[in-house]
């Protein structure tokens, strides 16, 4: 691993600090969710529903009511009230209202003194069906329209939401373009995987006030929702969280165990725990949309990109969830890491009888970069340009503004591909590899935050409070949702190199609204940008204070002054110094309490003129990746072995190294597992694989050599120079390996996963080919 | 039929009352409070519930709490010594192989148990002893680094 150079002289900023939860975690002393107990906790249960799409006409509970271990029993018209992460349309309940519309969807739930009472009172809940038509795919849900999914606000049937855009002249750039290549591509259904299933524990205090611990990237959404959908206010309700395991955007929603354990709660007047087995996370799953793609790409003869036709039919599954912000998101992903002036989006994200899809990290993009990366590398072969030429002379650099009006503030894609291409020796390898051996370059991009809140408000996104205090420390209070990569870190960081103090000595407060100030959650790679200038600015503020003492006491300019190594000293003569605390403790005599908040907006930007959508896929900066994949194929088996992948990205400036380079290689990993093998399967009405033996995520067996690096980057807007590195590095995997399975054997893919069987009738399909010639 | 029987985990001795059919992993995270030992899927295809029975890696989701009579038991909480962390602890931290942390009591035990067996593992050996625990943060790359680097550091009666 290549660090980059330090541009800037940072004493914390850019060091290999091990995070402070690590050693919690590696003796086991940290809690999560399911490790939580309380007096008098109940355990809840949710009974499932085994029809695909189903009017329920009766639910019978009194056998289960009767149970000695029972305390309470719920259904769904108890909580009538629809949610949805979009609250402009919300679809979902805690559990099924009238109708349910997947196999796995909650009917009933209960809150027993024990696992085994809930499970045996789950069994004596009848429930009466009249099972409906199922569809199990977008075709057939959208050529029978005899019974909708769903309906809409107006009460019409709802079975897809619509989207189109187009900007410029896609016909005409089409019509002047040397080169046009069309493509369809389909993807699958990807879960998470989080180690951690979900589960909340909700308990009632004797005022009316519920208090929820739960693993949640999101817990404004979740303290919204819950508002919402028990019908009390907000400020009667606290969210927070304990350590969560994993999320990647599986928690970014509010799951059916927080609504129905606080439902239980306050029913049954006793704390309520409900933890999820394996298989209902893959039933409530809200992983990556499955997507049919119909791709255009227009090129001049030097393979300049003219224009993009981009067609998209999203499998959504039964409830909206983030759909349609993933689908604008898919609009905008289009737009970068390439300059594209004519563009036609077209999007149908249908309703399907399935587990409903969401956010999966890197969101909206995955799909597209599979699509447009693997068309990028047949138009450069087609024109004899190599991939590594056509990806660079289409590059966005800072400065940027797209056809969509996302403003690229800061970009170093083609320092990116420069260096990959270095680094693995791709000129020098591609096309020159012994057949069954393959090379792959590829790129992308992602954002670092939202320009939007879901409802449009026009409070900060985030807001942190630093309180300097010679008895409790420094600490920093920012309702940033800690999932396990690293927030807590890379807030303490810049806190502590804004004050000029050590990391040590920086306590960080996230994820309970009651104690902590507002922030929108962990998604779309934002917390870094948007919580990181919050604390900044706090922290700016306490250093202001803290030199107007220190000018006083060392008789010199407080311009002058600069914190560093726990002192506050003059740049010019470092022996005019005063301590850090003993500036503090003059501060505290003087004026009272040290405390100060901090906040961050990002720029309101959308579409110029009424753009369907055009306020999603806006963010204040874009970090930046590219890939090389080496790869070998077994052509008797089809077995597909990722032997290395080189990777460059452009985070800006790393708050932590060792941070980084641990999300790029989990999303090299994630990626690699949804190119070759992950998927869920679905066989009638049924999902066959709602399990880790049948869907199967990489073991270390899997994992390829993995040699990143971060390169040198510094967006001089953001705080501290830094951008997102947590999904970009996820949108190159996938065609980065299927451009070197091309390679290697001469077979372009298009459907995913990439599994053996598929390798080996490519194979026998080429050999026949190849005989008839 | 609830019997009431003795686990000697981490060295500690327990009676506790259980089913023949309550899994170890329920008994040690419910009845003895050492929750340190995870349950990511309950089927043992995950392995964070990685726990030593006479120092072999064992499943405790698939494991009976009454197989374990007079048996060894090691969970994570016993392998630090008056709060100094053990080894693999150490370079799970430093290298920077913990993330969500999920997995990582699992990895650490599986990890001590391949180090008794094989003192200086190649990176293959590793990924083998190894691949029946799953983690979705890190890529396992700084896992196998940390492994690898505590293997220099184990004390020789650990050997």
């Amino acid at each position: 691993m290549n660090t980059n150079r330090k541009k800037y002289d940072f004493s914390v900023i850019g060091t290999r600090v091990p995070r402070k939860d690590a050693r919690d975690k590696a003796t086991g002393a940290v809690q999560y969710t399911d490790d939580l107990k309380m007096p008098g906790m109940l355990i809840g249960k949710i009974k499932r529903s085994p029809h695909a799409h189903a009017r329920i006409h009766s639910i019978n509970t009194k056998k289960a009511q009767s149970h000695r271990g029972v305390k309470a029993v719920l259904i769904g018209s108890e909580a009538p009230t629809a949610y949805g992460i979009m609250p402009q349309l919300p679809t979902e309940f805690a559990l099924a209202v009238d109708k349910v519309r997947y196999v796995g969807e909650g009917v009933a739930a209960v809150a027993a003194l024990d696992a085994k009472s809930a499970l045996e009172a789950l069994d004596l809940i009848e429930v009466e069906y009249e099972p409906l038509t199922a569809y199990l795919t977008p075709e057939e849900a959208l050529q029978d329209t005899s019974i909708p999914l769903h309906m809409d606000n107006d009460g019409k049937p709802f079975r897809f939401y619509e989207a189109k855009q187009h900007f410029g002249d896609v016909n005409q750039a089409f019509s002047r373009s040397a080169f046009i290549l069309e493509r369809t591509f389909s993807t699958q259904n990807v879960n998470h995987v989080f180690l951690e299933p979900h589960s909340a524990l909700a308990k009632f205090d004797g005022a009316g006030k519920l208090t929820i611990w739960s693993p949640t990237q999101v817990p404004h959404y979740l303290h919204r929702t819950l508002s919402l959908v028990l019908d009390m206010p907000m400020q009667k309700i606290r969210v927070i969280l304990p350590a969560v395991g994993g999320g990647f955007g599986g928690k970014s929603e509010v799951a059916a165990s927080e609504l129905c354990a606080a439902l239980l709660a306050r029913k049954s007047g006793r704390p309520v725990k409900l933890t999820f087995e394996r298989d209902e996370v893959f039933f409530t799953n809200k992983g990556r949309h499955p997507m049919h793609l119909k791709v255009k790409i227009g090129v001049d003869e030097g393979g300049m990109i003219q224009a993009i036709d981009f067609d998209t039919l999203m499998d959504g599954g039964a409830y909206l969830g983030w759909g349609i912000v993933v689908m604008f998101y898919c609009a905008a992903m289009i737009h970068l890491p390439y300059r594209v002036e004519n563009l036609r989006f077209h999007g149908r994200r249908v309703y399907t009888n399935k587990p409903t899809c969401g956010a999966m990290r890197g969101l909206g993009g995955v799909q597209p970069r599979f699509a447009i990366e693997s068309m990028l590398d047949e138009i450069a072969l087609e024109l004899n340009i190599p991939p590594y030429e056509i990806r660079r002379m289409n590059s966005v650099e800072s400065g940027h503004t797209t056809a969509l009006n996302n403003y690229v503030r800061h970009a170093e894609y083609k320092k990116c591909l420069d260096r990959v291409v270095k680094r693995s020796g791709f000129l020098e390898k591609h096309k020159k590899l012994p057949f069954g051996k393959g090379i792959g370059l590829a790129g992308g991009h992602y954002s670092s935050g939202t320009a939007y809140t879901l409802y449009l408000a026009y409070k900060p996104h985030s807001s942190a409070i630093v309180r300097v205090e010679p008895e409790s420390g420094v600490s920093v209070y920012c309702g940033a949702a800690e999932i396990g990569q690293g927030s807590d870190m890379v807030l303490g960081m810049m806190a502590a190199e804004t004050l000029g103090i050590s990391f040590e000595d920086v306590q960080v407060y996230s994820g309970d609204t009651g104690i902590t100030p507002f922030d929108l959650g962990s998604f779309s790679s934002r917390v870094t940008v948007a919580c990181g200038q919050a604390v900044k600015n706090a922290a700016t503020e306490i250093t202001k204070q803290l030199f107007g003492v220190a000018a006083v006491a060392l008789s010199i300019q407080g311009e002058q002054l600069v914190a560093r190594d726990g002192k506050i000293f003059s740049q010019y003569e470092k022996h005019k110094s005063l301590d850090f605390w003993d500036a503090v403790k003059k501060y505290i005599a003087a004026y009272g309490p040290l405390t100060a908040s901090g906040h961050y907006t990002p720029p309101r930007r959308s579409a110029k003129g009424k753009v369907q959508g055009g306020k999603i896929g806006h963010s204040p900066t874009y970090g930046f990746t590219a890939q090389v994949a080496e790869v070998e194929v077994d052509t008797e088996t089809g077995e597909v072995r990722l032997l290395k992948m080189t990777e460059s990205g452009d985070c800006g400036q790393a708050i932590n190294p060792m941070s980084v380079e641990g999300q790029v290689e989990g999303s090299i990993v994630m990626g690699m597992g949804q190119a070759l093998f992950e998927e869920m399967v679905f066989k009638g009405n049924s999902l066959l694989n709602p399990n880790l033996h049948e869907y199967r995520i990489p073991t270390m067996m899997d994992m390829p050599e993995i040699d990143s690096e971060i390169v040198e980057s510094y967006d001089p807007e953001s705080p501290y120079g830094a951008k997102e590195c947590g999904e970009g590095p996820i949108q190159p995997v996938i065609p980065a390996i299927l451009n070197a399975l091309y390679d290697a054997i001469g077979i372009r893919f298009t459907e995913l996963p990439v599994t053996p069987e598929k390798i080996m009738a490519a194979l026998a399909g080429q050999k026949k080919e190849n005989s008839i010639e | 039929m609830k019997e009431v029987i003795e686990l000697i985990v981490n060295g500690e001795s327990h009676e506790v009352l259980v089913r023949p059919n309550d899994l170890l992993v329920d008994v040690l995270r419910d009845v003895i409070h050492l929750t340190g030992t995870k349950k990511g899927c309950g089927e043992g295809d995950c392995g964070a519930c990685t726990v030593l029975l006479d120092g072999a890696p064992a499943l405790a989701c698939l494991t009976l709490a009454i197989s374990c009579l007079g048996k060894k038991i090691e969970t994570i909480e016993g392998l630090s010594e008056n709060g100094k962390l053990h080894p693999i602890q150490e370079t799970f931290v430093e290298k920077g192989a913990i993330q969500c942390g999920f997995c990582t009591p699992g990895m650490i035990l599986s990890a001590k148990a391949l180090l008794a067996k094989n003192d200086n593992p190649t990176n293959e050996e590793i990924k083998y002893g190894m691949a029946g625990n799953l983690c979705r943060c890190t890529g396992y790359k700084k896992i196998i680094d940390a492994v690898a680097e505590a293997a220099g550091r184990l004390p020789q009666d650990e050997h």
